[in-house]
């Protein structure tokens, strides 16, 4: 292993200052719940680790008026039990409890699991159904606010350049958070990397959807939005052939591929039959 | 190859050590700290049987850097109880035979400290949730549901 250097700034112009001269080198870490693993692996090898865990102003859940901000280095325990984000982004809370196990949990970051960009990340499809919104910082100090749907770009892949961190994401409130769903099927309960996960959140006018977010992971190079079904839904009342209709079209919006936890095939099926049951779930009040 | 200091309160002992950026947690207090209690298993956080209290906190420690720990304080299963006086938590394993090979033990019971703090009363489905990133390789789940959930506070 080559020699490598740690760093820990704990102010953003520190951090700033520290990086110049290091582009291409560096690797961001926080909680580490990736990059060690990355590191013993070789998949990584950065001549700088450098900690963003002192930096100020990056932690922690405040309830705007309109808004949620997470800091990125907020741990999916701490989103999971979060009583602003079970009231508002239920299916967020949800994909945080059930993303790899309680000590995993206990590290694991929401800028980490975003940054790392695995098309199977637990966190993104619920954050893409909810619109929400990347804050980044980059050298020079340059902000930049990046919509999810367009952050990712494909296998560990996103629009972050080398020496740009992730500040904190942050989520429009939902009309109706109750009228949501998250689905995750993984293998087995603990410690599972999704087979398929769907995240869905509706707003209603009585029985016609207004608007309508589908966003689905493990399916396709990276977590994507099934724009067609959310379009074919809007402006329809929600009855059994709509569903089915959607049911059935959704298998042409992914493109999974066949791996060790599951075929191509089985993975259309799969994101079929689940968006039916988050669809139900989402009628019927959410219990995501 | 550059070192960095490290200073950890483990068990309520403050030591002082030095590390390469790269090392783990796991590996100083094992090699470093004689903290042999801790056991590697995987090495890659699937296992947890190198699960520590960092900051009170249940965590793997093969996925901490080391020198990410410093200032911290580490709890193991050792401080936990001691042979001389265990914890209702250790006591209550043996009593149940939720021993067997007992690779997984300093783990689960860290584990199942952090539970039992934050949930004195947990119901079975939270107990195994719980001990969800904990593998016992001898499959002896049932036995150790059983001896956490005789010490839940409904039990005393």
């Amino acid at each position: 292993m080559i020699p490598i250097e740690y760093l820990a700034p704990k102010t953003l112009d520190r951090l700033l200052e520290d990086l110049k001269g290091m582009a291409g080198q560096v690797k961001f870490v926080a909680g580490c719940t990736n990059v060690i693993p990355d590191l013993r692996a070789r998949t990584v090898s950065p001549k700088f680790l450098v900690n963003l865990q002192g930096l100020e102003g990056m932690s922690g859940i405040t309830e705007e008026k309109n808004a949620l901000s997470i800091g990125a280095l907020t741990t999916m325990t701490e989103l999971a039990g979060s009583p602003v984000i079970r009231a508002w982004a239920p299916a967020l809370a949800s994909a945080a409890h059930q993303m790899g196990n309680p000590l995993v949990r206990n590290r694991a970051t929401l800028g980490g699991n975003l940054a790392d960009a695995s098309p199977a990340a637990d966190s993104a499809p619920p954050l893409l159904s909810l619109e929400a919104v990347i804050h980044t910082l980059g050298p020079g100090g340059v902000n930049r606010e990046i919509p999810v749907d367009r952050f990712f770009e494909g296998p560990h892949r996103t629009v972050l350049a080398g020496e740009e961190i992730l500040t904190r994401v942050t989520i429009p409130k939902p009309k109706d958070p109750s009228r949501s769903a998250y689905i995750k099927l993984g293998l087995r309960n603990a410690s599972a990397i999704s087979v398929v996960s769907i995240a869905l959140l509706l707003e209603l006018e009585g029985a016609i959807c207004r608007k309508a977010r589908v966003a689905l992971g493990s399916v396709a190079p990276t977590p994507t939005r099934a724009y067609g079904v959310e379009k074919a839904l809007e402006g329809k009342k929600i009855d059994e052939a709509i569903k089915d209709a959607c049911a059935d079209m959704i298998k042409g919006e992914i493109s999974p591929i066949s791996d060790i936890r599951a075929s191509a095939d089985y993975r259309r099926w799969t994101a079929s039959v689940l968006f039916q049951r988050a669809i139900q779930q989402a009628m019927e009040g959410g219990r995501a | 190859m550059k070192t960095y200091p490290v200073e950890i309160r483990l068990n309520g002992e403050l030591l002082r050590t030095e590390v390469a950026a790269h090392e783990t947690l796991l590996d100083v207090l094992r090699k470093k700290l004689g903290a042999k209690e801790v056991k590697s298993g995987c090495a890659k956080g699937d296992c947890g049987a190198c699960a520590v209290l960092l900051d009170g906190k249940a965590v793997n420690a093969c996925l901490v850097l080391a020198v990410q720990a410093s200032g911290s304080e580490v709890v193991t299963v050792r401080g936990i109880g001691t042979e001389d006086h265990p914890h209702p938590l250790q006591e209550s394993f043996v009593r149940h035979g939720a021993i067997q090979c007992g690779y997984c033990t300093p783990g689960m019971i860290v584990s199942a400290k952090a539970l039992l703090d934050r949930n004195p009363d947990p119901t079975r489905e939270e107990i195994r949730e719980g001990i969800s990133g904990n593998l016992c390789r001898c499959t002896g789940f049932k036995k150790i549901v059983e001896a956490i959930q005789s010490t839940a506070k409904s039990k005393q």
